[in-house]
């Protein structure tokens, strides 16, 4: 069982260039800031967004190609999906709702009736099956929507954003029932979220989308450990600096040289985390190789951590302790001196 | 909370203005021949008017209902050249004088009108001063706030749930059926209230279509005017009747009108 897309379409500023690959027994997660096409992406899969170019193949099934003018319209695929908000037919009672799919695939409607209920009481629904949706939590309304999806025997299952609806309160206990039902649904299974959180918690592996396009795929370990966009890495809270390696040293497109031991040649990422980078009030005198001055432009607040970026040749956030920034007096900015050892930077290639 | 300033030319207008609506009311509620109300609403030619009233606009609403809703739905949904055009030539009785809407309906589909020639000696049929007449002249006034306020009610929905249907493999039809008409009910059920008290109220376009023969084509407004001449009090009683049926209207239409208020 496996999903192949290659999505190719332009909507409105969006231009969506991507091909993804899904197989069975894995969870894939899409992650990518508000805006990157990542629902439009599902709507390609589903066949509600029209490719320009590409095609999508389900299960060795073509439910599209625009080269063979071939179109499977949406009702005919097998896929499931639970929306954003969820979308429950607000005019429908919450047993109508997730008997809807086998009504419209020609169940009976005793028999759908029955499967609806079986799916309500497998989520710990089966008391608000007469209930509209709108009595229910939002919890409760995730899982009616999972159940819909799901009644009609889908091999692929969409989420989109699955807990964005959720307060923050009910949204663990939320993401563990559903980490559950998803482990248990034998189909291919993909979501799609902003949240690294939800990503990590849910997926095998995750798939990053910035402006249309894939930047990074990997398991969430690979992708913590090695981010490839500054998006991956304000994610995970490294800095992140691209450039060309020469043997001990990283020349930036700016042309500043960040001493590195790691590196060795050709284009390189190379990550520093912000407790390693030190700072200082006057020029610091000792071993680590990098350093040079640059201007404190903010100050954020973390517990008793307290981040800086600082603006320089090499933009740097550096992590300091609230006593620390009281003694350096940065609480308004200023300017100060970095340092860190070129030991701490971690290099690999692009 | 804020304190508004009152200019008082604003209000004086406006009390004028209001009166000029509350006048009349009151006139037709002070000069009513209560004591005959009875009498006049139970005598035959007003059975008569009333039935008839009430069989033709009901039809005329059914009928817009049945193809209203899917101009309504053609006119929201697809974009195609000419649909700015189609849509003001179908909504132009709102605003069009109705006799001239009954004298439009009758060289088109009177027995010498350009399609009613033709219906004649094809099928025998003819429209102009029958009930049927009077259920078309009523439909073409009426069904355009039909179509007007079923389009906003399609363009306001939330057109993702038609979406989810489809994902669900509802056809077509099914969306249509279970999904989009069951979101609109209440924009579908405002305009099939409005459409059905416009039918009711008809007067011009009945008069010139379908003519004024009791029992035939002799609707509530039309009865009003004819006993006007030759019997006041039934007129004012059979008026009274229309009144309450509009406030009815407007009462049960309030939250779309007046707000929560």
């Amino acid at each position: 069982m496996s999903l192949e897309a290659a999505v190719h379409l332009a909507l409105g500023t969006l231009e969506l260039d991507i091909q993804i690959t899904l197989s069975e027994g894995e969870v894939v997660a899409v992650l990518g800031p508000n805006g990157a096409g990542k629902t439009t992406l599902l709507g390609a899969i589903v066949g509600l967004v029209p490719l320009r170019d590409g095609h999508v193949r389900l299960d060795g099934q073509l439910l599209e190609d625009t080269t063979t003018r071939t179109y499977v319209p949406t009702e005919k695929r097998s896929v499931g999906v639970v929306f954003q908000d969820y979308l429950l037919f607000p005019h429908l009672s919450v047993e109508e709702n997730v008997a809807f799919g086998l009504r419209s695939r020609r169940v009976g409607r005793r028999t759908a009736t029955e499967q609806a209920d079986r799916w309500l009481e497998r989520m710990g629904l089966a008391t608000y099956a007469a209930s509209r949706p709108s009595a229910l939590s939002g919890g409760q309304r995730q899982r009616v929507a999972l159940a819909r999806a799901l009644a009609p025997g889908p091999r692929l299952l969409l989420l989109d954003e699955p807990l964005s609806a959720l307060d923050v309160s009910s949204r663990a206990e939320v993401r563990r029932d559903l980490k559950q039902h998803l482990a248990s649904f034998p189909g291919l299974r993909l979501l799609v979220t902003h949240d690294p959180l939800e990503a990590a918690a849910l997926a095998d592996r995750l798939l990053v989308m910035e402006q249309g396009r894939l930047v990074q795929s990997g398991t969430p370990a690979e992708i913590t450990e090695r981010p490839r966009s500054q998006y991956v890495a304000d994610l995970v809270g490294v800095n992140l600096i691209r450039g060309r390696a020469d043997h001990g040293s990283i020349r930036t497109p700016g042309g500043a040289i960040v001493a590195a031991v790691e590196a060795e040649s050709g284009d390189v990422f190379a990550t520093i985390h912000p407790r390693a980078v030190a700072v200082y009030r006057r020029r610091p005198e000792g071993s680590p190789r990098n350093v040079w001055p640059g201007r404190v432009a903010g100050v954020d607040r973390m517990g008793d951590r307290v981040r800086l970026r600082i603006e320089g040749d090499v933009p740097i956030v550096a992590e300091v302790t609230r006593a620390a920034l009281n003694e350096l007096d940065l609480d308004r900015g200023g300017d100060v001196w970095l340092s860190f050892k070129a030991t701490d930077v971690g290099v690999y290639p692009t | 909370m804020r304190r508004q300033s009152v200019p008082p030319a604003v209000v004086v207008l406006a009390a004028i203005g209001a009166a000029f609506f509350i006048l009349p009311l009151l006139g037709l509620l002070l000069r009513a021949p209560w004591s005959e109300a009875a009498r006049s609403i139970s005598a035959p030619e007003t059975i008569d008017a009333l039935k008839l009233s009430l069989i033709a606009s009901l039809s005329a609403t059914g009928i817009a209902v049945v193809l209203g809703v899917p101009m309504a739905w053609i006119y929201a949904r697809l974009e195609f050249p000419g649909r700015s055009l189609l849509r003001a030539l179908t909504t132009l009785p709102m605003v069009l004088p109705p006799v001239v809407g009954g004298i439009a309906l009758l060289l088109a589909f009177g027995r010498r009108g350009i399609f009613g020639s033709w219906l004649d000696s094809t099928f025998g049929i003819t429209l102009p001063f029958t009930t049927a007449g009077v259920v078309m002249a009523e439909t073409f006034v009426a069904m355009p706030f039909l179509i007007l306020t079923v389009e906003a009610g399609l363009r306001s929905m939330d057109r993702r749930y038609e979406e989810a249907a489809r994902t669900l493999g509802a056809s077509r039809w099914r969306v249509f059926t279970r999904v989009t008409l069951p979101l609109i009910a209440p924009s579908l059920f405002a305009g099939a209230v409005l459409c059905w008290a416009r039918a009711l109220g008809e007067f011009g376009a009945t008069i010139t279509f379908a003519g004024n023969f009791p029992g035939v084509t002799q609707t509530m407004p039309l009865a009003v005017y004819q006993l006007l001449e030759t019997n006041q009090n039934a007129s004012f009683i059979l008026s009274l009747v229309l009144l309450l049926v509009s406030l009815l209207v407007l009462v049960g239409l309030r939250h779309r009108w007046l707000g929560s208020v």
